[in-house]
């Protein structure tokens, strides 16, 4: 299949991250476009024809998230942009800002335009200080060759687009945590509703969208929505960049066209070339840590022997018995040789700790599933704590004020789902678990 | 009015009401328990996830029911809502979880701790906890500290409903005391040491619902059923000066201000009745008080067991 | 309880001109959106964040101290304690686990012969681990300073050491 790039195709072009550059290879033609030839709705129209999905993990599409922002006469409005990129397994982000900067400041104008906001915000997580900075200066460059500021482009549109870093926690990736740090203070979820799209950043309509989603609002206004929506298949339109890590032969990030086979994805030449080392493939969690886990023979295929694709739907398929989910597209690869019960561990470890505590669900039992498997990893678990686990799962997913305590409790539930053996045999023979592997699962004769 | 049933009994109330406020409408046993939520207290709720809910019905232009359990403190009825609680299974068990997370790191200090027998855990525990804990861990421990010189936070006992972090901010001028860390070690704290010095920082203690704030004035002097509630009031110039003084004998033990069925104080003139530390702390003697009558305490509460007069008659066959 | 220090403490005139120019970058009345920011600026002029500094920032912003308190507690990368020159904070998450970064704290804690939390006796190290840093693809790695080091291997984590030893990261 072609291999299409809108957002990363010239990164490496000498000096791309500076305005110049940038300009002389088509940059800033967006906000030209929009901010001279269409009013802000067309805009929005023409991200909602392009099928745009937030790209953050959700899923929910951009366009009609937009078209959620209310707009009472007098309020100020915002868009924000959602940097705090901390899903273990996704780090494209970080990739896009670093090597493309002047994309996404281009989107956040562009955006903003369309969303009649005038102040606008990056937040971005403060481990990625070094970026702040390399937003800063695009920002600074913006300025001066009157892209931000007032009267863009004699157009009368003003917009001032500020960075704003987080101190350290995961949990300000959920939106409306996200506009409490942006506000100075704990990055504690609110209650919903109300909805940012109504209150937000200071209690005014905000529109909080992830960086790549608003990196994409550039070729929809450029080629418009219904050129993007040509690229991908069904409801997976356009590029979409994955983060592969774990256990590859070429880790890293790519921008692929939705639709694009996990199997050449995995394998192929273009691609992650690969299980690194010669091992074979165990697992497979395709969308972030807070996605199921599959097996290696759920990975490639479908349960229904279809071939796994790229997209929303196809990685989806089976629903949570035999598929996952898309999510954020950070791809985490597992060779036959490591642990499902310590990754699972590892995971639950990673959720307890980047819990906020407001909630008791989440707070008390991310701790709780951390401990037992903790116990279960290092040889002192029995089998009632493999069904103490699963309920105590069922008992976090759906009861919590956001969806921490969904994406602590899915890895959990699937690991067991799936590998229900290799945390039995954790437990009968705990002395075996502490110096080899399991290996690999075998695939089920009779159809899953 | 809107129209919404909750366990098959239909209730009409304004527009905006929570599932929760019309709930509380109805009254009976249709109604949710709540750990967090404090009607008097805007900005509370939503954390504890005890007053969870199934809606089998939107409303009735949209009558799909909500996939997930709603908090009904924070959700607003809509038109033609249907509402299960005691009726729904599913709510049982699940509120039954948050219970039983609420319980995992709580000491079950009962026997020592003056909030027993007026505690909303221990009922919530009662109704839906297990004789017997699965949680094998060790317990999240802290050290009791005296948070000013009239109150004591026992950390340990702790569900951080947040109600007291709302009194400091709605009821003082200057709040020293707060939710620091996060996740499982997020605790109610001043960071360094710190007193919380206000005239109205005592109702911090009175919103606690479980024992973690206590009244040093008060701690073990008495089981609270061992006391007579009474309804007094006092002439005082900082506060409504209408309040509940818990009597044994001729002595008044503690101060507290009146609360409702729900445990909230109660509205007097349609102002939360809050009282100041001077009514609470130093008035114990009962020439400071007009005392009008026996405060009606539910008649399930173990209070109004007729605890106390057994407790006197004891004592009287004693003496004579 | 915190860490207890006393006395007053003064930012550096660069730290507060960035301070104030951070603050009046905000609408009027939402200066304490500023909060998270100032906190990284202050440790990176003081090396951590202490409670005389914590005071310090709410005075500057005109909130109370307890409103600096909880949101310092709550985001992982202040240093509420004093910490080494260098902190080495070490990515623990499964995609850096995968491909060994249990084996490379292990390596630094032998090589630094101190325990993850500890500092070193010449106070030049500081060993921490991090959840998820954002670099899975290019893992293992750890951050210091604002710094990413990745594709890290005992090699490269000797490297490394030396190089902090001699300053040379003490630039930009």
């Amino acid at each position: 299949m072609s291999n299409r790039k809108l957002l990363i195709e010239n990164v490496h072009v000498e000096g791309y991250d500076t305005f110049d550059v940038y300009r002389k290879h088509g940059g800033y033609r967006s906000v030209e476009k929009a901010l001279k030839s269409m009013t802000p709705d067309e805009v929005v129209e023409e991200v909602k024809k392009s099928g745009l999905r937030g790209r953050g993990g959700a899923g929910f599409p951009t366009g009609m998230k937009w078209s959620f922002l209310a707009k009472p006469e007098g309020v100020q409005r915002h868009l924000v942009c959602n940097a705090d990129e901390s899903e273990p397994g996704t780090f494209k982000d970080r990739y896009l800002m670093e090597k493309n900067p002047h994309l996404l400041i281009e989107g956040m104008i562009t955006s903003s335009y369309a969303l009649g906001a005038n102040l606008s915000f990056i937040y971005i997580r403060g481990e990625f200080m070094y970026i702040l900075h390399i937003l800063e200066k695009a920002i600074d460059e913006a300025y001066a060759k009157g892209f931000l500021g007032k009267n863009i482009l004699g157009s009368g549109y003003d917009l001032d687009l500020r960075v704003a870093p987080g101190g350290g926690a995961y949990i300000c990736g959920e939106e409306t945590a996200l506009l409490e740090s942006l506000e100075g203070k704990r990055g504690n979820p609110r209650m919903k509703p109300p909805f940012p799209a109504v209150k937000g950043l200071w209690g005014n309509p905000t529109v909080v969208n992830n960086v790549e989603s608003i990196a994409a609002v550039v070729p929809i206004v450029n080629d418009g929505g219904e050129e993007y929506a040509k690229i991908g298949i069904d409801r997976s339109t356009g590029t979409k960049l994955i983060s592969a890590s774990g256990n590859l032969v070429r880790p890293g990030v790519y921008e692929i066209e939705l639709g694009l086979s996990v199997e050449e994805f995995i394998y192929g030449d273009d691609y992650c070339r690969g299980i690194a080392n010669g091992k074979k493939l165990k697992a497979c969690v395709p969308g972030g840590s807070s996605v199921p886990i599959l097996p290696h023979f759920l990975v490639t295929k479908t349960a229904a022997g279809a071939d796994r694709l790229m997209t929303y739907e196809s990685l989806a398929d089976g629903g949570f018995a035999t598929g996952s989910m898309l999510g954020s597209g950070g791809f985490i690869v597992f060779d036959e040789d490591q642990c499902i019960v310590r990754n699972t561990w590892n995971f639950a470890r990673f959720y307890s700790h980047e819990s906020c505590g407001q909630c008791s669900p989440c707070r008390e039992g991310t701790g709780w599933m951390e401990k037992v498997l903790h116990r279960l990893e290092h040889g002192h678990g029995n089998m009632r704590d493999i069904e103490l686990l699963e309920e105590i799962n069922k008992k976090i997913e759906g009861n919590t004020i956001c969806p921490l305590g969904d994406a602590a409790a899915w890895p959990v539930a699937a690991a067991i789902r799936h590998f229900r053996d290799e945390f039995e045999w954790h437990v009968n023979e705990p002395q075996q678990a502490q110096t080899r592997n399991y290996g690999l699962i075998t695939q089920p004769s009779v159809a899953v | 009015m809107i129209k919404v049933t909750i366990d098959d009994i239909e209730i009409e109330v304004e527009p905006g009401t929570t599932i929760l406020n019309a709930a509380r409408q109805a009254g009976g046993d249709i109604v949710p328990p709540a750990m967090c939520y404090y009607s008097k207290l805007p900005g509370t709720g939503g954390k504890c996830r005890t007053c969870l809910v199934e809606v089998a019905a939107g409303s009735t232009a949209d009558p799909r029911p909500m996939p997930k359990l709603v908090a009904s403190c924070s959700t607003a009825v809509m038109d033609g809502m249907i509402v299960k609680n005691k009726t729904s299974e599913r709510v049982h068990n699940n509120r039954g979880g948050v219970v039983e997370f609420l319980l995992i790191n709580h000491p079950l200090d009962c026997p020592i701790c003056d909030q027993a027998g007026e505690c909303h855990l221990q009922d919530l525990g009662y109704e839906h906890g297990s004789a017997k804990t699965r949680y094998e861990e060790k317990r999240r421990t802290y050290d009791p500290i005296d948070i000013g010189n009239k109150i004591k936070l026992h950390m340990n006992r702790c569900i951080l409903c947040y109600r007291c972090v709302h009194v400091a901010n709605q009821l003082t001028d200057k709040r020293v005391h707060g939710v620091l860390h996060r996740g499982e070690h997020a605790e109610i704290s001043t960071y360094i040491e710190n007193a919380i010095e206000n005239d109205f920082s005592g109702n911090m203690i009175d919103v606690c619902p479980v024992g973690a704030l206590t009244d040093k004035t008060f701690r073990f002097k008495s089981r609270v059923w061992f006391l007579k509630p009474m309804e007094a009031e006092c002439s005082c110039t900082k506060c409504s000066g209408k309040a509940v003084v818990w009597m044994f004998g001729n002595e008044i033990y503690r101060v507290t201000a009146r609360k409702d069925k729900y445990g909230e104080v109660e509205n007097i003139d349609d102002k939360a009745a809050w009282i100041c530390n001077d009514c609470r702390y130093d008035k114990k003697d009962t020439s400071k008080w007009n005392i009008i009558g026996p405060r009606s305490i539910n008649r399930h509460s173990v209070i109004s067991q007729g605890k106390y007069k057994t407790f006197m008659d004891k004592e009287q066959k004693k003496i004579s | 309880m915190a860490h207890t220090d006393n006395g007053p403490v003064e930012f550096s005139a660069e730290t507060m001109s960035k301070i104030n120019e951070l603050i009046a970058s905000y609408p009027e009345g939402k200066h304490k959106s500023a909060l998270i920011r100032i906190l990284h600026l202050v440790q990176t002029e003081k090396g951590w964040v202490s409670t005389p500094s914590m005071n310090k920032v709410a005075e500057i912003l005109n909130i109370q101290p307890i409103e600096v308190y909880e949101v310092a507690t709550f985001y992982t990368m202040f240093h509420l304690e004093p910490v080494g020159k260098y902190v080495f904070e070490v990515c623990r998450t499964g995609p850096c686990m995968l491909v060994g970064s249990d084996n490379i704290i292990e390596y630094i804690e032998n090589k630094l012969n101190i325990k993850v939390g500890e500092t070193t006796n010449d106070g030049v190290f500081t060993l921490k681990t991090a959840e998820c840093l954002g670099g899975c693809g290019y893992a293992p790695l750890l951050q210091c300073k604002y710094k990413f080091h990745e594709h890290l291997t005992k090699e490269r984590v000797d490297e490394l050491i030396e190089e902090y030893r001699s300053g040379k990261h003490d630039q930009n």
